[in-house]
């Protein structure tokens, strides 16, 4: 599996650190059923998941990576810090 | 023996080898088996399960029976195929799985017992009494079960990786892989094509085919001559892919100097290669498939086609009379070509009855089988059921040819099916999903010659369409088109044992054997009966498999289906999987500045995360490790002690919201730190939990430097830039890890900043550097770094330099602190000092406590938010009766406290119910005279001034404790102060 890295180009699979699904942090700062999906709760589709990778063995940036679960199909990689940014 | 004028081997040069011990001699070119077949050596092994007498059953990668053992202790390799391994000058092979000797095998008695030895035996027989499974059953399965041996020390062999890419991997170089990539080739594109024989040809190699009127071999070097010639081709011989991966990625074994008598001395044994590939063509032909009938096993009976390979590439033959068994046309040309050579074909056994014999230079019994052998280490005679009845006829090689499977293994690593073929009686791939590979020739199930090369042109001018390249225009070579006239014959049905599976032993029978007994699914069947998972993994075995099970459920072969398909398509040694993987390429070593020096005085390094830390510096006298740390304990608490703490991780912050930041990672307010102070800070994970602990310099007012503990260094990294980058992308933050940058060492004790006064330009006081204060200092002309911060409790600074000077500050600290009783001390000493202090380490720092519990809930902020404060809230988290962390004395005659011991009531029994905590550090205190501990005790801090029963199961000791505050040394803190 290949990763194409925004910034350095594709790169292999062994670069990069899996964190998970990518979920927006909840706001509110009580604890609640929010915070609790956010930490605990993942739907493990089988097909496209939205996830967390690093380019841990290369330029350190996080990305939102695409990733069909059964193909192992990458789809859209974006620089993290963009896309919250621009989402926020 | 040989066959004059045949073979294309250079017969001018002998080669001398041995097997079992014996000297024989061979030709460069020869394989073992060609080289055995060439001295008339027919037992090569000993089948699996019963221990019969086995020969050599094909020419290629799919043996099931030549299995062989190379070299002698470090160099041994086991379960070579002596059909792949070429011999050298000096090759060792040993047979296996026979003993005393290969001729006089004793376990071949299991052979009598064969009728209890079927399908299911070890599940029926070593039920019970379960007693007897570990100590009785196990070692007798092991000693009987298995082929080839490790030997038990160091493979001395080098193992090597190596990565390529290509726009097309073509995947063998046969007649439709050389058309392949020939065409993709003259296009442009960049092309890398494998082949698992130590030659390109594919069966070009095996027959005597013509191309244009002249031998197919000479139209083959013409095409390699033109690819070599080529920038954009890569050719690979003896280099086997393995696996097909996600997105174009193949594993391959190259088989690099196993087949040199003299490998040039860096070269590695085999290289595993990891190909990534834009297109991938398959064409790795396909592998001729034996008939089960009965005794189909001895020693010179081969399938027809490796027949014809060893008479056209190695000119030998097994046998001077030979019998041919076949259900297709193709095992005629077996017969035909023997004929040729001179051979005597005793029978051609031809199982169809609708076939004409007219112009045949041999007997042919149409609408005959043959029904059984004879002949004890080699076969003698057969018995041919004709249409006129049972006729025995003497032979010495029996070839046999049930027709033949695509190799479509490869295309359906991805999870494809291969779909079964009606005309072909062959399992062909899924051309909607084959891996992603284009897939062409016999692979297919295009077996003519003329055929396979013109499906190699089309699938390579896909593959160019798909790159946007334009295919040049292929002549064709002149050549014919046999088809493939097969009628199917998967059993012969008559009395005795026929096998399916030669290299696990399995015959029709144990499938009969598992349909009744309600393993009727393919996938049951192969589990129960073990067929299919020896080292050919079916390859010769699983059609034939398919079709009896099929015939014994009453059911198409279609339905029956195939089993999974998956990685390796032949087998990989572990060593070459791992290459790379041994000694530092396992894990690197991290080294200090410090190091050469540390090792100079004798001190015994441990490992910690990948660095290198001592454990004591010893002296003259000392013989224990517990004197020097003593001794070092001492010195840091009376004089002065020098401890390198370089591992520790350097994190350097800067921006305009570095201080917001800092406050959002640890517990504890950052913002309000002074340029040229440092704070103890405490950081959680998402989740609540800690995560580390360190301190935070404020360098600037834009810039902080954080430590981390050695092992949570990359953790902590990686949660930092997560929070910077996902988390709160708009502040502007830049983090970079210093640590490799910064060389630092702790400076301890009481005379402190008397030494470190001896060596700095200008002089450091209280004022200039306070207790937990920090600022700049020079040392001749390096600029470096003072931290006031200490871990041991004493007056301590921590000096930094950049790394190139480490080395030399070191030097300087031990040669000024000597005349002051000072000196080195090591990771024991360190440990015992901060045990005395109650500081904690990831002993403590376990992922399961939160801050409360190692009573630092008071420094968190309450005002504004951080990572983990509201998980932290969670009722689980908040309750008092959690595991808290306390100091531990003993109390009663027993003085022993250990680590990992666990704690109970006093009165209670040492029980998995009564548990109420464990013992996470441990150390001899010199400063008190006694064993001190730090544990997480269930609901600790309102126990303190209690007893608690510390039981540790496995060293057998049992010590009443009292239960204390962790903080041991100096309560009051005015010694850290000084």
């Amino acid at each position: 599996m290949r990763i194409n890295c925004p910034l350095c180009g594709e790169r292999d699979l062994r670069e990069f650190y899996f964190k998970g699904t990518k979920l927006a942090c909840p706001d509110s700062e009580e604890w609640g059923a929010d915070w609790d999906d956010y930490l605990h709760n993942r739907d493990n589709p089988a097909g496209v998941s939205q996830e967390l990778w690093q380019h841990v063995a290369g330029c350190g940036v996080w990305l939102i990576v695409m990733r069909d679960t059964v193909s192992h199909v990458i789809g859209r990689v974006a620089v993290a810090k963009d896309e919250v940014r621009d989402a926020g | 023996m040989r066959v004059d004028g045949y073979g294309r081997i250079d017969r001018g040069v002998t080669v001398p080898f041995s097997f079992d011990g014996k000297r024989y001699c061979g030709h460069p070119g020869d394989t073992l088996a060609s080289a055995l077949i060439a001295n008339d050596v027919k037992l090569i092994g000993r089948s699996f399960k019963y221990h019969r007498p086995r020969g050599i059953l094909t020419a290629g990668s799919e043996e099931p029976n030549a299995l062989v053992t190379i070299g002698q202790g470090g160099a041994q390799t086991p379960n070579m195929r002596a059909t792949m391994q070429e011999i050298y000058t000096g090759l060792e092979a040993r047979s296996q799985n026979a003993w005393p000797s290969l001729d006089r095998d004793l376990l071949s008695v299991n052979d009598l017992f064969q009728r209890f030895l079927s399908a299911g035996f070890y599940y029926k027989t070593f039920m019970w009494p379960r007693a007897f499974w570990e100590r009785v059953y196990e070692p007798i399965i092991r000693r009987s079960a298995g082929l080839g041996a490790l030997s038990g020390v160091p493979d001395l062999a080098k193992y090597d990786k190596a990565y390529g890419h290509c726009d097309v991997l073509i995947i063998g170089a046969g007649p439709a892989g050389l058309m392949a990539a020939l065409t993709a080739a003259r296009a442009g594109a960049d092309v890398i094509l494998v082949d698992e024989n130590a030659e390109m040809g594919g069966r070009f190699l095996f027959e005597n085919q013509v191309l244009d009127g002249a031998p197919a071999m000479d139209w083959v070097a013409d095409v390699l001559e033109e690819l070599v010639t080529m920038g954009n081709v890569r050719l690979m011989t003896r280099t086997t892919v393995t696996g097909v991966y996600d997105q174009g990625t193949y594993g391959a074994v190259e088989r690099v100097s196993g087949h040199l008598d003299r490998p040039d001395i860096d070269a590695p044994f085999e290289t595993f290669w990891r190909i990534s590939a834009r297109h991938g063509i398959l064409a790795a032909g396909a592998i001729e498939r034996p008939i089960a009938f009965p005794m189909n096993d001895r020693p010179n009976i081969m399938m027809a086609s490796a027949v014809r390979s060893y008479l056209h590439n190695f000119g030998v033959v097994a046998g001077q009379r030979v019998a041919v068994f076949g259900n297709n046309d193709d095992a005629h040309r077996t017969a035909q070509d023997l004929v040729s050579a001179g051979v005597e074909v005793a029978a051609m056994i031809d199982s169809r009855s609708d076939i004409s014999t007219d112009a045949a230079d041999y007997p042919v019994y149409r609408g005959a089988q043959v029904i059984d052998t004879n002949g004890r280490k080699g076969i003698e005679q057969i018995s041919v059921q004709t249409q006129s009845g049972v006729k025995q006829i003497n032979v010495d090689c029996l070839a046999m040819s049930g027709g033949w499977n695509p190799n479509v293994h490869l295309s359906c690593h991805l999870g494809g099916k291969p779909i079964w073929n009606d005309m072909l009686n062959a399992f062909v791939p899924d051309p909607k999903n084959a891996a992603g590979l284009q897939v062409a020739g016999a692979a297919a199930g295009i077996f003519g010659t003329k055929g396979a090369m013109k499906s190699g042109i089309y699938r390579a001018k896909l593959v160019l369409d798909a790159l946007g390249m334009k295919a040049p225009s292929m002549p064709l070579p002149i050549t014919g088109d046999e088809a493939l006239e097969a009628t199917p014959l998967w059993e012969v049905k008559a009395k005795g044992r026929a096998w399916v599976d030669f290299a696990n032993d399995i015959t029709t029978k144990d499938i009969d054997l598992a349909v009744r007994e309600g393993f009727g699914s393919v996938e049951h069947m192969k589990r129960y009966t073990t067929q299919g998972m020896a080292p050919d993994q079916g390859k010769n075995s699983n059609i034939n498999a398919m079709a009896v099970l099929s015939d014994a459920m009453g059911q198409s072969i279609s339905a029956t289906g195939t089993t999974t398909f998956r990685p390796p398509f032949a087998p990989v040694g572990l060593s070459t999987l791992g290459a790379g993987g041994v000694g530092q390429g396992f894990a690197p070593h991290r080294y200090m500045t410090s190091h050469d020096q540390t090792v100079e005085m004798a001190a015994p390094m441990v490992e910690t995360g990948l660095w290198h830390r001592p454990l004591y510096f010893p002296i003259e006298g000392e013989t224990k490790w517990r004197e020097s740390c003593d001794r070092e304990v001492r010195m840091v608490r009376e004089a002065v002690g020098i401890c390198d703490v370089s591992s520790l991780g350097k994190i350097d912050i800067q921006g305009k919201d570095a201080s917001q930041f800092i406050d959002f990672i640890y517990i504890n307010r950052m913002s309000s730190l002074k340029v040229g102070r440092v704070r103890y800070g405490l950081m959680l994970r998402e989740d609540g939990f800690v995560m580390d602990d360190g301190t935070c310099a404020r360098l600037a007012a834009q810039q902080f430097l954080i430590t981390t503990t050695t092992s949570a260094a990359s953790q902590v990294m990686q949660h930092l830039e997560f929070v910077a980058q996902v988390l709160k992308p708009e502040w502007d933050v830049h983090i970079s890890s210093v640590t490799d940058h910064w060389a630092q060492f702790a400076v301890a004790g009481p005379k402190a900043r008397d030494l470190i006064n001896q060596i700095v330009n200008t002089q450091i006081n209280n004022d200039k550097i306070p207790f937990m204060g920090c600022g700049k200092i020079k040392i001749g002309s390096v600029e470096g770094r003072v931290f006031r911060i200490s871990f041991s409790g004493e007056h301590a600074y921590e000096i930094a330099v950049p790394a190139r000077f480490g080395a030399s500050l070191f030097e300087q600290l031990l040669h000024h602190a000597k005349p002051m009783g000072g000196g080195a001390y090591g990771l024991e000493a360190l440990n015992v000092l901060r045990i005395e202090k109650g500081f904690l380490t990831h002993a403590e720092i376990n992922g399961r406590v939160t801050a409360d519990d190692l009573g630092m809930g008071k420094i968190a902020k309450q005002d504004i938010d951080y990572i983990g404060k509201n998980a932290a809230m969670r009722p689980g988290l908040t309750r008092t009766e959690r595991m808290q962390m306390v100091g531990l004395k003993p109390a009663g005659a027993c003085k022993m406290l250990t680590g990992g011991a666990h704690l109970f009531e006093v009165d209670d029994d040492a029980s998995r119910v009564n548990d109420l905590g464990h013992v996470t550090s441990v150390g001899f205190s010199p400063t008190f005279g006694t064993n001190l501990a730090i544990a997480l005790l269930n609901n600790g801090f309102a126990r303190i001034g209690e007893q608690v029963k510390m039981v540790d199961h496995l060293r057998k000791v049992t010590t009443i404790c009292e239960v204390c505050d962790p903080v041991f040394y100096d309560p009051e803190g005015r010694r850290i102060r000084g």
